[in-house]
């Protein structure tokens, strides 16, 4: 992975010392190269991105400042609308759909002159830990390409690691952002719940969904946070409050921050060698001046259980629009509009979604309501009040982001359980809402990245921000 | 609790997936598996915990009003095209399968 930041970039464009057309070009030859390995990309948009590194390389000539991004190359999730550009959710059921309109933050990006080269693969609708239930292809990541990205975002994630986009947007609803960044090496930021709005992001789980950045370096991260964050009108639940500066907020010092280390995160499960990498990490921090305090999260085991209670209930209630009317797979040859209905999801849908569908609706039902989901959104209060409680001692708390490195393709596909037993440590966070960042903190003996995570409290992702950065520094 | 075949049936109906034999073979097989794991939940006392509904609640909510006021925050002025323009019905038509050019086609609703 190169270092070409949102900055080093944007000055390229700015000192005509290269154009975006270039940069487009050089990203794009690179994902023709290596697309057929990687497999992070699954549409691109070269009409589009050339016209805005046109316009971009035209305000360079004319000697004008250009905004924040421009000219800087990104890829976007393919969850996220994109107005003329095919979004297909990974999903075969979505397979032909192009939006009539731009996802809110895809919109923010490209105002501030981002040059969107296409649309990167994910997990089917976001659900999954490996981007293997990909509709299309499977996604390998670029550092082993024997092993997966990380999921759902695995292809934002390997198109980062593998230099075909500067940034790019990822979603995380049970860790989808925060675990392929610490399988792939690069930077993923969750913000807080509300942070950033939702619009035009395509829905799993409306209480849990979150959009956020992959980047290479923390300062990137925080650059695409504070062009999409902010009060959207079209998201009733994005927040009605001020975006910090949060570039400026990095440089701040950490000296006198308290760390929170919590044992529920460092119990059985967690691999030897990320516990290692982790706690050389928190040492860093402490050599920074930070202060580490001892924490509990007692709730964590019920986590991973309340999580597939309510992802899988909203999720059931998000996907019942895919009924083949409007614009999603219809079924050929159906006799009935019950069986054009049946027919079509079955088709359109891939075996994980369907499970999940399945968990959700059955969760929901009628003499199941109170066991299963009422008891999940109980379960979640507690959840969060350790997180508050918590949070009454310290201002951050570390842990590690997965509890392996990357695994190999195929290892887990088979067995449901195991791999939604992998989102331990990052589904807390979005039950919680909380903002939570992955950064890298070193590698196995196998050379596969090792993600070190911050969580923080609600909307201070400044101090998470900042925490990251000071530790990249010395990492 | 035992998830059975009818179960996996009802729920299909009511999911509106037209599961094959061996999907529901496999769907019996691991919501059983999930359903098991997901029962630590009832080691944890809730009777006296409410339930976390809203995300944004902790922000914006105003406690001390009632019913939808607690999210007058949310509201929007209730003027047509007010957010945004309405989409033509070209656009609005334009990822069906089937279409008259003004509504969408689909096998009859009312079968008998």
């Amino acid at each position: 992975m190169t270092l070409l930041t949102i900055d080093a970039a944007r000055s390229a464009v700015q000192e005509r010392k290269t154009t975006a057309l270039a940069l487009a070009e050089t990203h794009y030859a690179r994902i023709e190269k290596e697309n057929g390995q990687i497999g992070a990309y699954l549409t691109l948009c070269k009409e589009r991105a050339l016209e805005q590194a046109d316009r971009m390389d035209r305000m360079a000539a004319e000697g004008r400042p250009l905004p924040p991004l421009g000219g800087v190359p990104v890829g976007i999730k393919d969850v996220m609308s994109t107005r003329g550009v095919r979004t297909t959710a990974g999903s075969k059921i979505l397979g032909h759909y192009i939006p009539p309109f731009d996802c809110t933050a895809v919109a923010r990006l490209e105002a501030a002159g981002a040059v969107v080269l296409g649309k990167t693969n994910c997990d089917e609708f976001a659900m999954g830990s490996s981007n293997e239930n990909s509709a299309f292809h499977p996604v390998h990541n670029p550092r082993d390409l024997t092993r997966v990205p990380g999921g759902s975002s695995g292809g934002s994630a390997a198109a980062v690691a593998a230099d075909m986009a500067v940034v790019a947007l990822g979603s995380d609803t049970g860790g989808s952002i925060r675990q392929p960044a610490s399988f792939c090496g690069v930077v993923g930021l969750m913000p807080t719940y509300g942070r950033v709005s939702r619009y035009g992001l395509i829905a799993f789980a409306s209480s849990l969904d979150h959009i956020g950045p992959l980047a290479k370096t923390v300062k990137d991260a925080a650059i695409v946070l504070r062009t999409i964050a902010g009060r959207d009108p079209m998201d009733s639940t994005s927040a009605d409050l001020p975006v910090p500066d949060y570039v400026a907020e990095l440089e701040k010092p950490v000296r006198g921050l308290r760390l929170g280390v919590a044992k529920e995160y460092f119990g059985e499960g967690l691999d030897d060698e990320v516990r290692h990498a982790v706690e050389s990490a928190i040492d860093k921090l402490k050599n920074l001046g930070c202060e580490v305090v001892p924490v509990s999260l007692p709730h964590t085991p019920y986590a991973i259980p309340t999580y597939y209670l309510i992802a899988t209930a909203e999720a059931s209630a998000n996907l019942a629009r895919y009924d083949g009317v409007r614009y999603s797979y219809r079924a050929s040859g159906v006799k009935s509009l019950s069986d054009m209905y049946r027919r079509s999801r079955d088709e359109g849908f891939g075996a994980e979604v369907k499970r999940r569908i399945m968990l959700g609706t059955y969760a929901l039902s009628a003499g199941y309501y109170d066991a299963y989901y009422l008891k999940a959104q109980k379960v979640r209060t507690l959840l969060a009040r350790d997180f508050e409680e918590a949070f009454r001692q310290v201002d951050a708390i570390i842990t590690p982001t997965s509890p392996t490195a990357a695994f190999r393709l195929g290892e887990k596909s088979n067995d449901p359980l195991a791999m939604y037993l992998a989102d331990i440590y990052t589904v807390t966070a979005d039950l919680a809402g909380i903002p939570g960042i992955s950064i890298p903190c070193g590698q196995t003996k196998e050379k596969l990245p090792i993600g070190l995570q911050i969580l923080g409290k609600h909307f201070d992702e400044a101090a998470i921000l900042r925490l990251a950065h000071a530790y990249e520094q010395v990492a | 609790m035992k998830v059975t075949e009818k179960d996996v049936t009802y729920v299909a109906d009511l999911a509106n997936l037209e599961l094959s034999t061996d999907e529901r073979t496999g769907m019996v097989r691991d919501l059983n598996s999930i359903l098991d794991y997901i029962d630590r939940l009832n080691q944890l006392d809730t009777s006296d915990v409410e339930p976390m509904t809203q995300v944004s609640d902790r922000y914006r909510v105003d406690d001390s009003k009632h019913g939808t006021e607690r999210f007058a925050y949310a509201y929007r002025d209730d003027v047509v095209e007010g957010l945004r323009k309405s989409l033509s019905q070209e656009a609005a038509l334009a990822n069906t399968p089937d279409a008259d050019g003004t509504f969408f086609r689909v096998p009859k609703v009312i079968e008998r």
